[in-house]
């Protein structure tokens, strides 16, 4: 029973991913993202963290699709415009594989040398609410702020890129 | 002596549950789990499904009071077969999707709204025994399912290829963006002082009474009083029930979302809007006016599910009394409203909440110093804010009308 649900909403979350990352149609895409957000919330429930995947739905379906979708409609107006698809280049495969490598360079070495041994019954932690709370503000209070500060530079700079170009002023033309 | 039964233990208190457990004992044991949480579905259903049709029923004819007219009248006994005249009426028309349209969204979007709304009944403690899941994490649960609404808003508007329902889109994603922050804001001093995300627990946590009359209800103390305000109108703007039906803006966008929608679909989002209505206002009846506690201990007769009725009744003919009432704020006020005025007076609350909960152990005469800085610290910011946004806007003077 656990494995078959488990298959199930690794295809949810992979499936609507890969959707949305082939369509053309923004909106499509960003709908699809949510369900994928959504799916990774169920995968949470699955694990028995019900507070992570309650603040996962919260946060990604509730308020990060919103910026998303806002951000979509008020950057690109017209609705059928189809993505500037530029072809590959020998560059940016280059930049692909350099930056997929180092993240799953990253990933594997995280979970080689993490000292989390798999104990002998597979029992979920009794980790409550409080719990958690209480390691977020104690232990762990200077990364819990530390990934905020990176919320914001991360916002900032979505400002500055989703920003219009200023219009030429005609006294800056040679 | 007659024994008196422990109020958890009435027959009243337990008869549903009774029912419930004498029809599963009728079943092979296979299908009792299945059974049990089938039927828990079907009461709610039918009994908000019931009061949907009412509640519409009831809105008419207090909206027709209001403004001085009878209100629907014709079918049965004081228009009291209305709603289900209007159901079939929305059953059989013809259900007409746009040529354009995005037929796939275009579908969905009432179906997922109708979804989404429904989740958050599974949470609430309708009475004493009465509660269809306990979880943990319950408040969490709630504003986790209904955050996801105005997507399915958002969806509606957009897939219609229509330009005032794409209009109605962005100002659903506006209007959520900004009173989401408050509403999450103002149940949080709630889940500090009863030290628990579980809405059973907060309830238990609002028992006892002062005296026997004086209920121990968060909404009695300074920052639950500010929180139940700051609470109902972030919950006002959620359920794009006027003032903040902008979205829907009859004069302005003919009908936003909806201007494309006929038949069951249309009758499927007024459900919606319903059901979230009933669902944040038992929520605030849960957080804040003492879930399902009677407000004296000498009216505990009356079973606890009543009083959780009554309660939400109260809250959401507020809600239509607010509907005739106020006219609809602008865009901008609107926005104005929940940034300048909402969030920073919901911050302070935090503040005066913790005060609050550190200065529990003080008695005699520093408990008049507790309130008296309770209440200054709530009342100060509401009259210094309210002034600056309010300023070179009101009061209104009239330069033609004699006064």
């Amino acid at each position: 029973m656990m494995i078959p649900a488990l298959l199930l909403i690794a295809f949810v979350i992979l499936a609507s991913a890969g959707v949305a990352m082939v369509l053309r149609n923004l909106i499509h895409s960003a709908l699809l993202l949510v369900l994928s957000w959504t799916g990774i919330a169920a995968f949470y429930l699955w694990a028995g963290a019900e507070f992570v995947a309650f603040a996962q739905i919260l946060v990604y379906a509730g308020g990060i699709s919103m910026v998303v979708l806002f951000a979509v409609l008020l950057t690109r107006p017209a609705r059928d415009a189809e993505l500037p698809v530029t072809p590959p280049t020998v560059l940016r495969i280059a930049a692909g594989l350099m930056a997929s490598a180092m993240v799953g360079s990253i990933t594997v070495m995280a979970v080689l040398t993490s000292h989390l041994v798999a104990p002998a019954s597979a029992r979920a932690p009794g980790l409550t609410v409080k719990d958690l709370g209480a390691l977020l503000a104690g232990p762990h209070a200077a990364a819990l702020l530390l990934v905020g500060v990176i919320l914001t530079v991360a916002l900032l700079g979505a400002i500055i890129i989703a920003a219009p170009e200023p219009a030429p002023r005609p006294e800056d033309q040679p | 002596m007659i024994a008196v039964a422990p109020t958890s233990d009435r027959f009243l208190e337990v008869a549903p549950l009774q029912l419930r457990d004498w029809f599963i004992g009728l079943l092979p044991q296979s299908l009792r789990w299945i059974t049990s949480g089938l039927i828990t579905v079907v009461a709610i259903l039918a009994v908000f499904g019931l009061l949907f049709a009412y509640l519409t029923l009831a809105e008419r004819k207090i909206l027709g009071r209001v403004q001085n007219r009878p209100g629907p009248n014709r079918t049965g006994w004081f228009g009291l077969l209305q709603p289900f005249a209007d159901g079939v009426k929305a059953l059989t028309k013809e259900d007409v999707v746009p040529r354009d349209a995005d037929q796939v969204l275009h579908y969905l979007a009432p179906v997922v709204l109708v979804a989404l709304s429904l989740l958050g009944f599974a949470v609430l403690p309708f009475g004493r025994h009465l509660v269809p899941v306990e979880l943990d994490a319950a408040v969490l649960y709630f504003f986790a399912a209904g955050a996801a609404t105005e997507l399915a808003v958002f969806m509606a508007g957009w897939a219609s290829r229509n330009k005032y329902s794409l209009l109605a889109a962005m100002r659903a994603l506006a209007q959520l963006i900004s009173y989401e922050l408050p509403l999450l804001l103002s149940f949080v001093p709630v889940v500090m002082l009863a030290g628990t995300l579980s809405t059973t627990e907060i309830v238990t946590a609002q028992g006892g009474w002062t005296g026997g009359w004086i209920p121990h209800w968060y909404v009695l103390t300074p920052w639950g009083f500010a929180g139940f305000v700051i609470f109902m109108i972030a919950a006002l703007a959620e359920s794009n029930r006027s003032p903040f039906d902008l979205p829907e803006a009859e004069s302005e966008l003919i009908a936003g979302h909806l201007t494309e929608y006929s038949g069951f679909k249309y009758a499927l989002f007024f459900m919606a809007e319903y059901f979230g209505m009933c669902a944040l206002s038992g929520m605030a009846v849960t957080l804040f006016l003492g879930g399902w506690q009677a407000p004296c201990a000498w009216l505990e007769f009356i079973p606890s599910y009543a009083w959780f009725a009554g309660k939400l009744l109260v809250l959401l003919l507020g809600f239509m009394w607010i509907r005739a009432t106020l006219p609809r704020l602008r865009m901008d006020q609107l926005t104005r409203l929940a940034w300048k005025f909402l969030v920073p007076l919901a911050l302070i609350n935090l503040g005066t909440a913790a005060f609050w909960s550190l200065t529990a152990g003080w008695t005699g005469p520093l408990q008049l110093v507790r309130w008296a800085v309770a209440l200054a610290l709530v009342v100060t910011p509401f009259v210094v804010m309210g002034r600056r946004l309010t300023a070179g806007v009101a009061p209104r003077t009239y330069r033609y009308a004699a006064s």
